[in-house]
């Protein structure tokens, strides 16, 4: 517990975190590891679980007829999986490990019953990943316009 | 309050003859990008043409296709023969007609203009430079510079963000770049491939992951604009200051001198002000819409 307690306060991700909070994360957090090319998540599936990564890369892949689809990679310190956090609690894409990977893995669904009784640890981690979501969002917002076609949209006159 | 340009341009001397294109011969051709689009000209000046100064990173030369027309076109390299590296897309009638010319091929140069990346003011700092698409070929001679004077820099972070991986750019140099381990190199594509084994993803994803002194660091994008307001948005809540970022504009141009006034921004002319400013100056312009 003391050891996933350092992990999680060296962590950006956390760091503005009050320590009670931090001690809660870290009793819902467990060290694992995977082997390269391990799904950690499949688009519908039920979400109970996020990871925040500490060593290696992670894609995150859309689904299609004709196989998957990276639209982005993640690596030390970046979180993959928001579904636990709203109904229907399912996937919306695949993870996959890409290189082995280190990571922290959380109990969500443990995590969601703490954050429904303690309304000011749900409220700042809810403010955690509403940033998390948005930095995405826009990231796909941006990936979207296909900024660097020739005369693509943003470049000048 | 910050400077309003990184080079003052009043007073400053315009290189003889600034009006006059000299004719440069095409010494080599290299396309990197399959479809073509994307070519270098090394150029070296004709018998009897006395070149102007080597243009400092940054910096652009006016290139024209006698009988077609002008374009600012920046350096992506100097050689040591003292020739002169333009990478250019072909996007309009002057650039498209460009693409076909082979090496000895004759264009009107004129220049080096404009104003330069703030090497010396990042020096003994970190180096962040963010790169995307075609923005890579201005950055390219401060990574040249950057690892020629080594010492003079903390860590040097390149993060580059292309279309794909068959658009990236100096393919040999990245890789060589790569190798290197005084150079962090990060690269991103927004759309992989299924042999594409990097990163996918918006290069500020790349910025988020730090690795620089937020106290310490001087930051240099050039890319679409829509890129550079993301790339500083992500810088600041990285923790730059803002007159610590600096931007490479890009606009259609006629004199390079500030005369004609087509390449303006606001009060600023982007051939003589420009084209690398400090972001606290382009960033009111990056919120007008249309500009």
């Amino acid at each position: 517990m003391k050891e996933l307690l350092a992990i999680i306060e060296e962590q950006p991700f956390f760091e503005d975190m009050e320590p009670a909070h931090k001690r809660l994360l870290a009793a819902c957090a467990a060290e694992r590891s995977y082997e390269a090319d391990t799904r950690l998540m499949r688009d519908h599936e039920p979400a109970e679980t996020f990871w925040l990564i500490r060593s290696g890369q992670v894609a995150l892949e859309s689904p299609l007829r004709e196989g998957t689809v990276p639209f982005q990679t993640l690596g030390p310190g970046e979180i993959v999986g928001w579904s636990w956090l709203l109904p229907p609690y399912r996937a919306s894409y695949d993870a996959r490990a890409v290189t082995d990977i280190h990571t922290l893995r959380f109990d969500a669904g443990v995590l969601r019953d703490r954050m429904e009784a303690d309304p000011a640890f749900g409220y700042r981690l809810m403010k955690h990943f509403a940033a998390l979501i948005v930095q995405r969002l826009q990231a796909a917002r941006l990936q979207g316009l296909d900024i660097y076609q020739p005369g693509g949209p943003g470049h000048g006159a | 309050m910050a400077p309003d340009t990184v080079q003052p341009p009043p007073g400053s001397a315009l290189p003889e003859q600034a009006m006059a294109p000299q004719p440069w011969r095409i010494h080599s051709v290299r396309r990197d990008v399959a479809s073509n689009e994307v070519f270098s000209w090394e150029l070296r000046p004709e018998p009897g043409v006395e070149p102007g100064p080597l243009p400092a990173p940054g910096q652009f030369n006016m290139l024209y296709l006698f009988g077609v027309g002008e374009v600012p076109i920046s350096v992506s390299a100097t050689t040591a023969e003292g020739g002169v590296v333009h990478t250019t897309r072909a996007v309009g009638s002057v650039t498209r007609a460009m693409q076909g010319l082979e090496p000895g091929a004759v264009v009107g140069l004129r220049g080096p203009f404009g104003s330069q990346w703030p090497l010396e003011q990042a020096k003994g700092r970190d180096l962040v430079l963010v790169a995307g698409g075609i923005g890579l070929a201005p950055l390219r001679p401060v990574i040249h510079a950057a690892l020629e004077r080594r010492s003079d820099f903390g860590r040097v972070v390149v993060c580059y963000g292309a279309r794909s991986p068959g658009d990236m750019l100096f393919r040999d140099e990245l890789d060589a770049w790569d190798r290197r381990d005084d150079l962090d190199l990060r690269i991103t594509v927004d759309r992989g491939t299924a042999a594409w084994r990097g990163d996918v993803g918006v290069v500020t994803q790349l910025v988020e992951r730090g690795g620089f002194d937020r106290r310490n660091t001087l930051a240099m994008t050039c890319g679409p604009e829509v890129m550079m307001r993301f790339t500083a948005a992500t810088l600041e809540r990285r923790g730059l200051k803002p007159e610590d970022i600096f931007v490479s504009m890009e606009r259609n141009m006629r004199c390079a001198v500030g005369f004609c006034g087509h390449c303006q921004i606001g009060p600023h002319f982007v051939c003589r002000d420009g084209p690398v400013f400090p972001y606290p100056v382009m960033e009111p312009a990056f919120r007008i819409r249309e500009l």
